[in-house]
């Protein structure tokens, strides 16, 4: 199935805050788990997760720290703050709200709402 | 070198090449790519073909950089602007916007130094207030440049009344050191307020602090350009006229009181425009002139630490000891704001903590001779001047000391080391202003 770009993108911030508060990442890492969760239906394009990063530190959602893991190479990591998990929150009341009105106007009724009640 | 490292190092030159992505988010990248080439490698690709799709994957770099540039604000908008043809205009603009203020500070000096009256030994007045009559217009450039509103005018404005009262109505006495001192520390202070107006009024920033270091480095670069140009084309007008009787000194007191104050403005000018010049220009200098400075500072640490420095002390000695130390700080100040902040400890830093050392070693036996002075001979305004300099300095250098070690062992970031010299700034101002506005009636104008 081929997501439409703009759904893509509306649902990139969410999945990336909901993905570090799940636990602190980097973003290799952070795409890996979008795929997985995703079961490979979302495609990102990999470089453009890393302005959207950008912008969640611009905005105080995340914090990032270079830190040295076993290897010799130094990696960027992210963590969720106090105002992400706000800002999460926020996003996850909109996304039942649009995802209600779709289950209703398609009579389908429960089935959107209650995926969402998972998250 | 294998085949993949210097295709991914060909691959990083080329992002490198977008303005709006800067070293440490290209090392991001980089860290993904890698990642994946790792996983792809692993899944049975070759490495040529992990490498390509990898490249794929992570999608056009034009789009990638255009998504920063909508990100990063602050001087990658500047780089990203300058170039299109529509904004050729607005450069115009601000070039006659420069002008304007340029001229005004050539005319108010150079009224001011004629007033003063010629030779100019006669009154103090002009030495004290020559700072006054020229910052205030590289002030106000800043301002229309970055269209500041009301309040933030008024901020900027503030400070130079306050000051222009403070050093016209405290009652010096003629020539006396305290006079003396205020003069001298006061387009320091000055330099800090035109910080506010330069930085858009944000002075919290770390970045914009940074970008004032690196402003006041090119902007000083730039003047002593200028100031070497309008050397040669005195004496060349000299050389020519002289023979016809013109007297040198009508020269002398016609062009260099309006040369220089207007090269202020006209400098900063080209520092805003010229960006891409002075970039390149700027950190090849700081390359070349750290690692000598930091050899003259070792060995003179190295001598003083044998003869001792009680001997030799004296007050010009102490004058070129604090010249000395302020330029290695701000040496390194502008080196560590020039530097690529992606890049590991390399050389450089190894040979800017030798600097810092020595400079270290040598503040330290100065603060040693000066405190038994004072304990000897009691606080005069020059020694406490001197002494005050010398701590803040003392402070600094520690701090850049430390963190550099550190950060050259691997064991604190780069970003450590810049968050302690953006966040001490302030300090050098403070003190300057405590030097003018503090020192003076404490000894009595002396």
């Amino acid at each position: 199935m081929n997501i439409d770009k703009d759904l893509v993108a509306a649902s990139a911030t969410p999945l990336v805050l909901a993905i570090l508060a799940e636990s602190e990442s980097y973003g290799y890492a952070i795409l890996k788990r979008v795929r997985e969760i995703s079961d490979g239906e979302l495609e990102w394009t990999d470089g453009m997760l890393y302005p959207l990063l950008h912008r969640l530190h611009r905005l105080g959602y995340v914090t990032r720290e270079w830190r040295i893991p076993s290897e010799e190479r130094r990696r960027r990591y992210y963590a969720i703050t106090d105002e992400g998990h706000a800002a999460l929150a926020e996003h996850k009341r909109q996304w039942v709200t649009v995802a209600k009105a779709l289950g209703d106007a398609w009579g389908g009724g429960d089935l959107l709402p209650l995926a969402f009640g998972r998250a | 070198m294998d085949q993949l490292e210097l295709e991914i190092q060909g691959w990083r030159a080329f992002v490198e090449q977008s303005p709006a992505v800067d070293g440490r988010d290209v090392e991001e990248l980089e860290d993904h790519l890698r990642d994946q080439i790792a996983d792809l490698t692993e899944a049975g690709l070759t490495s040529d073909e992990a490498f390509l799709i990898a490249v794929k994957r992570l999608g056009s770099i034009d789009e990638i950089s255009r998504e920063f540039a909508r990100e990063n604000s602050g001087r990658l908008w500047r780089q990203l602007t300058a170039p299109g043809g529509s904004d050729f205009e607005q450069t115009g603009r601000w070039w006659r916007q420069a002008l304007l203020f340029a001229i005004a500070a050539a005319v108010t000096f150079q009224i001011a130094f004629l007033a003063a009256g010629t030779p100019p030994d006669e009154s103090s007045w002009l030495l004290r207030n020559a700072s006054l009559l020229v910052l205030p217009f590289l002030a106000g450039y800043f301002v229309a440049r970055r269209r500041l509103s009301w309040n933030q005018v008024l901020v900027t404005a503030a400070p130079f009344v306050i000051a222009a009262v403070v050093i016209n109505v405290y009652p010096f006495i003629d020539g006396g050191s305290t006079e003396l001192l205020a003069a001298s520390h006061l387009p320091v202070v000055l330099w800090f307020v035109v910080a506010y107006p330069y930085m858009n009024g944000v002075t919290r920033s770390h970045e914009r602090r940074m970008d004032f270091v690196r402003f006041t480095g090119e902007w000083f670069i730039y003047y002593v350009l200028i100031s070497l140009g309008g050397g040669v084309l005195v004496g060349l007008t000299l050389a020519v006229l002289e023979p016809a009787g013109v007297d040198p000194d009508q020269i002398a007191q016609w062009v260099l009181p309006w040369g220089s104050a207007g090269a202020v403005i006209v400098a900063a000018w080209l520092v805003e425009t010229k960006q891409r010049v002075i970039e390149n220009m700027a950190p090849v200098l700081t390359m070349v002139f750290t690692p000598l400075f930091a050899l003259m500072l070792a060995g003179a640490a190295v001598v003083y630490a044998v003869t001792g420095l009680g001997g030799a002390f004296n007050r010009e000695l102490l004058g070129v000891f604090d010249a000395l130390l302020v330029v290695v700080l701000g040496l390194v100040l502008y080196g560590i704001s020039a530097r690529d902040p992606l890049q590991g400890p390399g050389w450089m830093d190894r040979i800017q903590l030798v600097a810092v050392v020595s400079a270290l070693v040598l503040d330290l036996m100065v603060l040693g001779v000066m405190v038994a002075r004072i304990g000897e001979l009691g606080f005069t305004p020059n020694r406490t001047a001197a002494l005050g300099l010398n701590l803040v300095l003392l402070a600094s250098l520690i701090g850049t000391a430390w963190l550099s070690a550190r950060f050259l062992t691997g064991r604190s970031t780069f970003h450590r080391l810049e968050r302690w010299q953006t966040t001490y700034l302030p300090v050098f101002g403070v003190w300057a202003a405590t030097v003018v506005v503090v020192l003076p009636p404490l000894f009595s104008f002396s």
